[in-house]
């Protein structure tokens, strides 16, 4: 074989390996685009100022939206993340830091089978421990539901950026007469900062369209209340129960619903990524 | 106050296997002692026990005694956090902490300590920075940069400003130019040679012209062990012990 035929052999295989690596790539992102087309498509026609200021109308009745559904969600979102991130990034810099015995793998093994317990079950554990004790449905219940599903999704990847972070930076802290908490808060977790935001903004968007969580907690409202001891209106339980309804005005709502939540969350996550990036020095890494 | 390193019957482990073994050695204070030797001969875990760095291996063990000035670093009741402070170090690869700056970087050894007097720390950083010759080079961009956008030997430079601003009475350096160039080495040479007018200075180093260079005395390290140590001048011209003069005369290692 002469080096013509090697190469234009090595070009061939090249050629083919990008174009199935593109391919599956492309196989990836149709699914999304359409999924986001179809939302933007059917939900547009319905998204009007009323939407978002007014709350439901019995059906067959003009105007009406999700105001209370909208703040609801924020709501739940809010105090959900607050359970949230500090125990899931606790949990995380304890594994990543001083976890690496028994009870490490413990902590590990439990926040890996919280995170394929399957949302509902986790619903019905809040309601078991927030409904039952308090004999009513509230927002609180939900968002505990949705706080504990945050935890180990934060943990485990907090834990994993944690442990990108190279030991040199540790030994250097060290080498200074650093305290290992001090080293671990003040020079460890900054260095790891993005991966920690990622994480957080994962475990966000994956709670905030949680529906089956809710079911058993939140309830859903159809009128205005920002009492988080009541049951609440929120954003996917409307959603699903307009989709649900046999009428073509309630499933414009329904559509309408979903681009308004995925909007928010993306907003949301984009506004965050602006804030946490802001004050990075020139250079760092 | 002096500051000499005196080491006696130092053994260390990783695991099951030990890495040094015996190692009695003086270094005398304010004078700079090279460590040599072949790679693996412990000359790393050697002076990482001088500061108790060793220890923060996992499956690690130390015993013996080492003493700088008046302070047990094994003692009883002794702190390695406290030992830290005393007996800086600089690392083979330069390590700035990439989220801060240059500033931060000099400072981060007094604040993360919390050192109370801020208003001074403006005076330590720029004298930190003056005595490892980065002052002039950096002295506009000080909270600006990161410390990871600067060059490797401007790197390593700035770890070494960062040792000093926590006024150690010994700094340690392992291989600390063997990652840069001739040039950047050639700056940390001269740097030495001016710090150790102040410091106890140990250096870990592959380069034998480099301990010639620098260092008034030299240990030769062979797996684990001591071979001998001796003015530098005496090691390179007339070894006492047969394996150094085969190491330093290019017959193993």
């Amino acid at each position: 074989m002469t080096t013509q035929n090697i190469q234009w052999h090595r070009r061939l295989t090249n050629a083919l390996a990008l174009g199935v690596i593109t391919f599956f790539a492309l196989i990836v992102t149709v699914p999304l685009f359409l999924i986001l087309g179809t939302v933007v498509k059917r939900g547009l026609p319905a998204l009007n100022l009323a939407f978002l200021t007014q709350i439901p109308v019995p059906i067959g009745e003009t105007g009406g939206g999700m105001a209370n559904a909208i703040v609801g969600s924020l709501m739940l979102l809010a105090v959900a993340s607050l359970i949230g991130i500090p125990l899931g990034i606790g949990s995380g810099v304890f594994l990543a830091e001083y976890g690496r015995n028994k009870y490490g793998n413990i902590v590990r093994f439990t926040a890996d089978v919280l995170n394929g317990v399957p949302s509902i079950v986790i619903g019905m554990t809040a309601w078991a421990l927030v409904v039952v004790t308090q004999g009513h449905f509230s927002m609180m219940a939900g968002s505990v539901a949705l706080g504990i599903m945050m935890i180990p999704v934060i943990a485990r990847t907090t834990e994993e950026v944690l442990l990108l972070v190279p030991q040199a930076i540790r030994e250097a802290a060290f080498g200074l007469g650093i305290p290992k908490w001090r080293t671990t808060l003040s020079v460890v977790v900054p260095t790891a900062k993005a991966g920690i935001i990622t994480s957080i903004m994962l475990a966000f968007a994956r709670i905030a369209g949680e529906t089956a969580p809710l079911m058993f907690t939140t309830l859903g409202n159809e009128f205005w209340s920002v009492n988080p001891n009541q049951p609440i209106a929120a954003m996917p339980l409307q959603i699903f129960k307009y989709a649900t309804m046999p009428y073509d005005q309630a499933h414009a709502q329904a559509w309408t619903g979903a681009l308004v939540l995925i909007t928010i969350i993306m907003t949301i996550v984009i506004v965050f990524r602006l804030i946490a990036s802001r004050g990075t020095l020139k250079g760092a890494s | 106050m002096d500051a000499g390193i005196h080491v006696k019957d130092l053994n260390a482990w990783f695991g099951s296997t030990q890495a040094l073994h015996g190692i009695n050695i003086d270094m005398p204070d304010k004078q700079s002692t090279a460590i040599i030797g072949p790679s693996g001969c412990g000359k790393s875990t050697f002076v990482r026990c001088l500061n108790r760095m060793h220890e923060t291996l996992p499956d690690t063990r130390v015993d013996g005694k080492v003493t700088v000035g008046d302070m047990e670093i094994y003692g009883k009741g002794v702190s390695a956090v406290s030992v830290r402070r005393r007996i800086g170090m600089v690392f083979q690869k330069p390590n700035p902490f990439p989220t801060m700056s240059i500033y931060d970087n000099v400072a981060s050894g007094l604040k993360l300590n919390g050192y109370p007097n801020r208003s001074e720390l403006d005076g330590i950083v720029e004298s930190s920075l003056k005595k490892a010759a980065l002052w002039e080079e950096v002295k506009d961009d000080l909270k600006k940069k990161s410390g990871a956008s600067l060059s490797g030997g401007q790197q390593q430079r700035l770890c070494i400003a960062r040792a000093l601003a926590v006024e150690p009475d010994v700094l340690l350096m392992d291989e600390p130019a063997s990652a840069l160039d001739p040039i950047s080495t050639s700056k940390i040479e001269d740097l030495i040679f001016e710090l150790k007018k102040q410091y106890t200075v140990v250096i870990v180093t592959h380069n034998m012209q480099q301990a010639a260079r620098v260092a008034e005395f030299t240990a030769f390290f062979l797996m684990g062990n001591m071979v001998e140590f001796d003015k530098t001048e005496k090691m390179f011209t007339k070894p006492s012990d047969k394996r150094t003069e085969d190491y330093i005369t290019g017959r193993f290692g």
